[in-house]
């Protein structure tokens, strides 16, 4: 589905990831674990081409898309959920999700995103900056899932959420993976991430450092507390 | 001073602001959507005037100049566009260079073509005439223009607001990065804008060359008050562009009616009051 090799990028002078290689198989669901700042949010905005790697290749089912623009990627099958949830706010929550429709015939479907999210169905003529934050983290899932994609990168959707919406989150994820959808999933709740994902990798200083099942790095309480500083 | 007075010159402000609105929409959304300040956007208001004149002179029709204007602004924007400014995205200062450079290269294409003469284009004869209501009375043309800017005003409104491209264009002001990162093809959204917004200021551009002339640098003169508008309204604001066209519209009618010495500070002094109060203008977001 997806394939990174000795993926490195850049903001100006400053080498943030420093050789990224991982795969996502189709229906897999991957998580990215790490520390603030080990360049989490810089693998995902290279993979859907907001800055793109100076050096390295992405591929997505057989293409290589590494320069490809962001719009592109998206029509190709692949979809964002972003860190802060970027909900348009000027949009209103039914306009958010048709914006972000693909064609006529998708698998995801306006009723079907509101069946997915009840609480959004209530609130489909409000405009997205009068939502509440588990809202929009809702909201920003339904938009990804409109444009029908078959692999969906999800940054921190969890961030900021009261343990209830953690919980509301953990659900859907594990409902979209029971569907069929290759989800890489960056998350700083260990349990949650844990729960759902079939491989793990630790990100550090822009590299990887740790890659193992759940289970393994369950157990490893070394890496744990070398570098996701639990204890 | 007389109940004629106000009046009249508020008729005169409010119609002038209609003008600016044609002009000052197109700058806004093009500056929302596209984050470029486009200095040659005063040069399409003078180009729409030239070939709306070239078109009357030939064809006889005031129609025939407003459709042929428009169109041929929005290829000359669309080209702009596509072959220059899309090459310099974020990088404000090559954008305002380039631009100043094309306004006076158009102003010397301008000059070549057609001369130094100033012109007024032909109106149609029913568009002429004076209304009269009890002792006030008002040129049908200058009622024209505020006609014609109320259904653009209220079409670019309906576009906007209710429709699907509409929200793809508010989702690209919004946060043009995460549009793309749904889906939405935001180069042929920016350079529909763009082809928009050029020819509204060309249309504005034929309709003003009625009553305002057509004439070697009105290009110029045109900007500096598309650019209060957008400032004071704020910018990518439709509803800021219509409230901004009216209030300079206005102000620029009383201040030179009340005092003529004075009439660039009645302007700009209120501009500089409201940027000091709101940086954002009237209806702009941070």
């Amino acid at each position: 589905m997806l394939a990174l090799s000795d993926v490195h990028t850049y903001y100006g002078e400053s080498h943030v990831l420093q050789g990224i290689t991982l795969s996502v198989s189709p229906g897999e669901v991957v998580t990215i674990l790490g520390r603030n700042g080990m360049g989490k949010t810089t693998l995902m905005r290279s993979i859907i081409g907001f800055t793109p790697p100076r050096r390295g290749r992405v591929r997505f089912k057989g293409d290589d898309i590494t320069r490809w623009p962001p719009y592109r990627m998206v029509e190709r099958g692949m979809a964002l959920v972003p860190q802060g949830r970027r909900v348009f706010a000027s949009l209103t929550v039914r306009e958010n999700l048709e914006v972000a429709r693909h064609g006529q015939r998708g698998r995801w479907t306006l009723p079907r995103v509101l069946e997915l999210f009840p609480r959004l169905g209530d609130r489909v003529q409000n405009r997205g900056n009068k939502l509440s934050g588990g809202e929009q983290q809702m909201l920003a899932i339904g938009r990804a899932l409109m444009t029908d994609p078959d692999l969906l990168l999800m940054d921190e959707p969890t961030e900021g959420l009261a343990p209830l919406l953690v919980r509301e989150v953990g659900r859907v994820i594990a409902e979209l993976k029971r569907e069929g959808l290759s989800i890489l999933l960056v998350e700083q709740n260990l349990p949650l991430a844990l729960s759902v994902a079939d491989g793990v990798h630790i990100l550090s200083r822009g590299q990887i450092v740790h890659s193992s099942r759940p289970a393994e790095l369950m157990a490893n309480e070394e890496v744990k507390s070398r570098f996701l500083g639990v204890a | 001073m007389s109940a004629e007075f106000w009046i009249t010159q508020a008729f005169n402000g409010i119609s002038y602001g209609a003008l600016l609105f044609l002009l000052a929409s197109g700058l806004s959304l093009i500056f929302g959507v596209m984050r470029i300040v486009n200095l040659a956007h005063g040069s399409y208001f003078m180009l729409g005037g030239y070939v709306g004149l070239s078109v009357v002179w030939r064809t006889g029709s005031f129609l025939a100049a407003l459709v042929a204007g428009a169109v041929a602004i929005a290829l000359i924007g669309i080209g702009m566009e596509r072959l220059f400014l899309r090459r310099l995205p974020g990088q404000t200062l090559g954008q305002v260079l380039m631009t100043v450079g094309f306004a006076l290269m158009f102003q010397d294409v301008a000059l070549l073509v057609w001369g130094g003469d100033p012109y007024t284009i032909p109106v149609p004869a029913a568009l002429q005439g004076i209304v009269t209501a009890g002792t006030l009375r008002f040129p049908a043309y200058r009622i024209f223009i505020i006609v014609v800017a109320v259904l653009i005003g209220v079409g670019l409104w309906v576009v906007l607001d209710r429709t699907r491209v509409g929200a793809m264009i508010r989702a690209a002001v919004d946060d043009r990065e995460m549009a793309q990162g749904v889906g939405i093809r935001v180069p042929v959204v920016s350079l529909g804008v763009f082809a928009l917004g050029a020819a509204l200021a060309a249309l504005g551009g034929v309709i003003g060359g009625g009553f305002l002339g057509v004439y070697p640098g009105a290009d110029f003169e045109v900007l500096p008050y598309a650019f209060v508008v957008v400032i004071v309204g704020g910018l990518g604001s439709l509803p800021g562009a219509m409230v901004g066209s009216l209030l300079v519209g206005l102000l620029d009618n009383f201040g030179k009616a009340l005092f003529p010495e004075l009439s660039y500070f009645t302007l700009f002094a209120p501009m500089a009051l409201i940027l000091a109060l709101r940086p954002t203008g009237l209806f702009g977001r941070a």
